[in-house]
């Protein structure tokens, strides 16, 4: 299929959807117009809505918030997770002795440890940055450790030959083996971190777009609620667009760009 | 010992000895394996695949430490990586982050060079090698013959004492393999380097070198039989193949080889030839 021709069919497809929205929420097809109404809204309403969020600019503060939070904890976990995985990476003994630990961590739904935040960082921003991190820093953890774990062996084996001592190892072989697991993470690990902030956002908060949504909810408020969910979404992508620019640049050396596993 | 008395051997192995595992497991790769590369010798290492040749140049390399017997390079004997070795690989061994330029100049970084003047010799190195053009190509970007002249550059700008090569143009098609011999040939011409190098493919173990060895079948492969190989230099591989004395040597080597080839292969071979009967 050529580009354009995709492009057809992709918009198509949108537009099919919205009709048959539209349709559903004009006529009695599936039942009472104002039961649909309320439970789906409408298309026009949702567009308008999302109109005035960005006519009045009530939503540019919301979208400040949650990108603050994303990146403060994207920053800080990575920052975490490197460190972590490099020195348990380095220290077979301590990361035998922390294993357990670590996968019970691991294991928990972060959702529960949200309300604790709450109570220990209060209800601004830093309760909603500590659910993102405890996201990111598993995801980077695991993948810098598999970095410095899996570099090749006779990479390694060339460098020692080639002279270099501990410290030289670990800035001209280690590290970038670690840097290129983290980033073929980078679209998980960024993801979680919007996922940390917006459910932190959900679950208690004054602002952000997880707020605007639980606002809208709490009235049942379908339109602000879709329209909520449709900016969010359209954020998500343009991250992720970003993420896809950064990583094309950083790991210009790989074959193919970073698998997405998630 | 005598390596010590006499001091003058580039790579020396003396009663060397490596195993592998502890206790019921323990396998025995290579036993009693005594040789000396003169300086200036090129010495070639032949034997059935799984014999142990790279384990004995990781023992002169200071990559393996033997279980008995003892590695001296130029007199010193060998504990730890020797600095002095370059060792090419047989996989790919350059690091896939940098481009081929970095990843020679930084063969002269780690040793205090300034990377200005790193980089301007990994660009002579480069061209030396073929490479003038390839210079800011990443190793996935170059091919496999490419590759290995990187690898090469990057082994030879440091000037080592003595060469280790484990079979490094194995991975490489027939045709790449003369020229990186070629080129290995009028390199190593230049400066005359003790090499000891490993391989599986008898012709080029003739053509490179002064001296083939050959080895037994593992395990506890050791050293069946040596010749000497006393063709003029300078040589260029593709003629050196049509000297009559060339046939000669290979057919000699190959005597001493194919018992040991056929031993390693096991019983494989036997059960081939039961299934061409019958069909």
């Amino acid at each position: 299929m050529s580009r354009t021709k995709l492009l057809a069919w992709q918009i198509s497809l949108g537009f099919a959807l919205l009709l048959f929205w539209h349709a559903i929420s004009t006529w009695p097809i599936l039942g009472d117009v104002k039961q649909v109404k309320f439970f789906f809204s409408t298309p026009t309403d949702v567009i308008a809505r999302i109109w005035r969020f960005f006519a009045t600019g009530m939503i540019w503060r919301h979208l400040w918030i949650t990108l603050v939070e994303t990146l403060l904890a994207f920053g800080i976990g990575s920052l975490g997770g490197i460190v972590v995985g490099f020195w348990l990476a380095r220290q077979p003994r301590v990361a035998a002795v922390l294993d357990p630990y670590v996968k019970m961590a691991n294991a928990l739904p972060r959702v529960v440890l949200a309300p604790i935040f709450m109570l220990w960082f209060g209800l601004d921003i830093w309760s909603k940055v500590a659910l993102g991190v405890t996201l990111v820093f598993f995801i980077v953890f695991f993948n810098v450790y598999q970095g410095v774990k899996e570099v090749s062996q006779t990479i390694l084996a060339n460098a020692r030959m080639l002279g270099m001592n501990e410290r030289q190892l670990f800035r001209h072989v280690y590290w970038p083996s670690a840097l290129s697991w983290m980033f073929s993470s980078l679209h998980t690990s960024v993801g979680f971190a919007l996922v940390g902030a917006v459910v932190g956002e959900y679950l208690g908060s004054a602002a952000g777009l997880g707020y605007v949504i639980h606002e809208a909810e709490s009235t049942f408020d379908m339109t602000g609620v879709v329209a909520g969910m449709a900016v969010l979404s359209a954020f998500v992508i343009l991250i992720d667009w970003m993420v896809t620019l950064v990583e094309n640049r950083l790991l210009a050396w790989r074959p193919q760009a970073g698998d997405r596993t998630s | 010992m005598a390596g010590e008395a006499s001091g003058q051997a580039a790579i020396e192995l003396t009663g060397v000895a490596v195993s592998f595992g502890t206790g019921q497991q323990i396998y025995r790769a290579v036993a009693d394996v005594d040789l000396a590369v003169a300086p200036g010798e090129f010495v070639a290492i032949v034997g059935p695949t799984g014999c142990g040749k790279s384990t004995l140049l990781n023992v002169a390399a200071g990559l393996q430490a033997p279980s008995a017997g003892q590695a001296r390079v130029r007199g010193h004997a060998v504990s730890g990586i020797v600095g002095e070795a370059g060792y090419l690989f047989q996989a790919d061994a350059l690091m896939p982050w940098k481009t081929a330029l970095a990843n020679v100049a930084v063969a002269l970084e780690v040793k205090g060079v300034a990377k200005r003047e790193a980089e301007e010799r990994a660009l002579a190195w480069l061209a030396r090698v073929g490479l003038k053009n390839y210079v800011h190509r990443y190793p996935h970007q170059l091919s496999g013959g490419q590759k290995k002249r990187v690898a090469l550059a990057q082994v030879l700008i440091r000037d080592p004492a003595i060469l280790l090569m484990d079979e490094p143009f194995g991975p490489l098609d027939a045709q790449t393999r003369t020229l990186m011999g070629d080129l290995l040939l009028a390199l190593w011409q230049a400066d005359r380097k003790a090499v000891l190098f490993v391989t599986h493919d008898l012709d080029e173990a003739i053509a490179l070198s002064d001296r083939v060895v050959v080895m037994s079948a593992g395990p506890s492969s050791h050293i069946i039989a040596e010749h000497r190989i006393d063709l003029p230099r300078p040589r260029e591989i593709g003629d050196i193949r049509l000297d009559p004395r060339f046939h000669a040597f290979q057919s000699a080597i190959w005597r001493d080889l194919k018992a040991e080839v056929m031993r390693a292969y096991g019983d494989e071979f036997v059960g081939m030839q039961n299934f061409a009967m019958k069909v």
